[in-house]
């Protein structure tokens, strides 16, 4: 791909339809994930959020479309391929496992690892707490605590791109704060992250790029900075000016106009 | 002493159901298989444990070394195959897919083997015992199978709490999605459970033909049932409950032979129904029933 910022994107996703069913979760959804950045999904519940970072995980089969890494289409590979290629998910809910000690819960994140910067003493480096507790059950740890874990599990594989399913979800505010907060040492360790979150402003501070989806489309994206409330609130609810018209952002061409958050010049972009 | 008597050849039968309960409590504990072949594998292990003695010639106490690689083999094929593809499909069609793989092995070994009884011919082996007092008469085979049982849940223990494909099978079990996630292939650790509880299955099929008797049909009959009843009468999910379990069954067993020889299985049902009604969660589980 020719990329006005010059260099593929590290994820691409193309034109991506999913159905559950006889329900279409996503309508085209195009997307592309430079290197380094963060980029947020907001939208309401039942959007397609968590469904756009399933399918990338490899949990759905796409009806149409396409997903690549690096240039090379993962659509077919199972989800541990995936892993093993580096693609990570941090799946809404935590999903530890409740019967293995945190410890075991990291270790299982090695199973198919590339090789790379994490390992279980950056991660016990990173989350100071966890070294002490290494040997409590999974279903003992706070929420926070397993959401911290849950993210050492997947940094374990070390993953190029990071996906972060509503971290905040059943979380204390000042908790989920903290763990945003991570995020900066995340990419400084080479990470690309792609996170959904429905708590709007958290999503506004980390990221440098914005999508909001809204039943399956994305209908508006941007820099945070370039975005005003009424714009994301329209597209947020399908009200107002702006949207319905039911296009998907054209392929790639949202991130790659973005360049770095508050660079100049990047208009608030209403796909 | 009668009674001690009756307890300890409990106690040593219990070793034998724990074995033939262990493969099965494992499939369903990790990939909710309901392994109605179950008993069936165990007679198909002492069929071809005759075969390969009458080939190889190896002494017949040996042909375990044989046997149990060759169902671990066919365990793990059969698992990544038939039943994950029914496994696909769902849960309901793993029960239905056991069910015809019992009814197709049974009537397999009916059709090629007669139906016909046979045993495993270890020679004396089979009958040399020692005595403890005068009432007590501890056969050596029973003690030697007794102790394979706990040697074997020993191994299966640490296996699966020490070692890093233990932890994937727990993994598994708890969350198959969320191993996917962590990079695991549970696919391939599913086949692993299985190779594990076909290897343990064909060495109970293959101590119970020494021990006595089998056709084409004793393994639903019989040992599928036993098993189901150690299993739960010990409680899912635990092992050392299915020791206990399978030694609480045998011992029932015993002590309903005491009064007739016709009480033996029947006192092993009570106990298993009892179980059922008092305690349904199994005697070891902490868990409260669903």
């Amino acid at each position: 791909m020719s990329e006005l910022t010059g260099g593929p994107p590290l994820l691409q996703v193309r034109r991506l339809s999913v159905h559950h069913g006889q329900l279409q979760a996503l309508r085209g959804v195009s997307l592309s994930l430079p290197a380094g950045n963060v980029q947020a999904m907001i939208g309401a519940n039942g959007a397609g959020k968590s469904t756009l970072l399933r399918t990338i995980a490899g949990l759905h089969r796409p009806t149409a479309g396409s997903i690549l890494l690096d240039g090379s289409d993962l659509s077919r590979m199972r989800p541990e391929r995936r892993v093993a290629a580096g693609i990570a998910l941090v799946p809404e809910g935590r999903r530890l496992f409740p019967s293995l000690t945190l410890q075991e819960n990291l270790l299982v994140g090695r199973t198919s690892a590339r090789p790379g910067p994490w390992n279980l003493d950056r991660v016990y480096d990173l989350f100071g707490w966890m070294r002490d507790r290494r040997s409590q059950h999974a279903a003992q740890l706070s929420g926070g605590e397993q959401q911290a874990v849950a993210i050492g599990r997947a940094l374990l594989s070390n993953p190029r791109v990071l996906l972060l399913d509503e971290l905040s979800l059943g979380l204390a505010p000042v908790v989920v704060r903290r763990i945003y907060d991570l995020l900066p040492q995340l990419i400084a360790s080479g990470l690309t992250i792609l996170l959904v979150e429905q708590d709007v402003s958290q999503a506004m501070r980390v990221a440098s790029w914005v999508h909001c989806l809204l039943e399956g489309r994305i209908t508006l994206a941007g820099a945070p900075a370039d975005l005003t409330p009424a714009q994301i609130e329209g597209a947020y609810f399908g009200i107002g000016t702006g949207n319905g018209n039911g296009n998907g952002a054209p392929d790639g061409t949202t991130a790659a106009a973005s360049g770095r958050p508050g660079s100049e010049g990047t208009p608030g972009a209403i796909a | 002493m009668i009674w001690v008597n009756t307890v300890v050849q409990g106690i040593l039968l219990g070793g034998l159901y724990a074995l033939f309960a262990c493969g099965l409590s494992l499939m369903f504990g990790v990939m909710n298989v309901i392994n109605l072949a179950h008993g069936d594998l165990a007679v198909s292990a002492a069929y071809i444990a005759i075969g390969v003695v009458a080939v190889t010639h190896v002494p017949a106490a040996l042909s375990f070394l044989i046997v149990v690689p060759i169902f671990a083999v066919i365990g793990y094929v059969v698992q990544r195959t038939l039943f994950q593809a029914a496994l696909n499909r769902s849960v309901l069609t793993t029960l239905l897919v056991t069910f015809g793989l019992s009814v197709v092995i049974e009537n397999g070994l009916q059709q090629y083997l007669s139906a016909n009884s046979h045993s495993i011919d270890i020679g004396s082996l089979v009958s040399d015992s020692f005595g403890i007092g005068s009432q007590i008469t501890i056969a050596y085979l029973d003690l030697v199978v007794l102790m394979v049982a706990v040697v074997v849940l020993l191994g299966l223990q640490y296996f699966l709490s020490s070692t890093a494909n233990g932890r994937l099978i727990r993994a598994v079990a708890d969350d198959p999605e969320a191993a996917q996630l962590s990079g695991v292939s549970y696919r391939h650790v599913f086949g692993l459970a299985a190779a594990i509880a076909f290897g343990t299955v064909a060495l109970a099929g293959l101590a119970s033909g020494m021990m006595s008797q089998f056709g084409p049909t004793t393994g639903t009959d019989t040992l599928l049932l036993y098993a189901f009843e150690a299993v739960v009468i010990g409680g899912l999910g635990s092992l050392w409950g299915t020791l206990a379990g399978g030694i609480l069954l045998g011992v029932a067993q015993q002590i309903g032979a005491q009064f007739s020889a016709a009480d033996q299985v029947l006192a092993g049902q009570l106990l298993f129904l009892a179980i059922l009604v008092l305690r349904p969660q199994g005697i070891t589980s902490r868990r409260e029933p669903a």
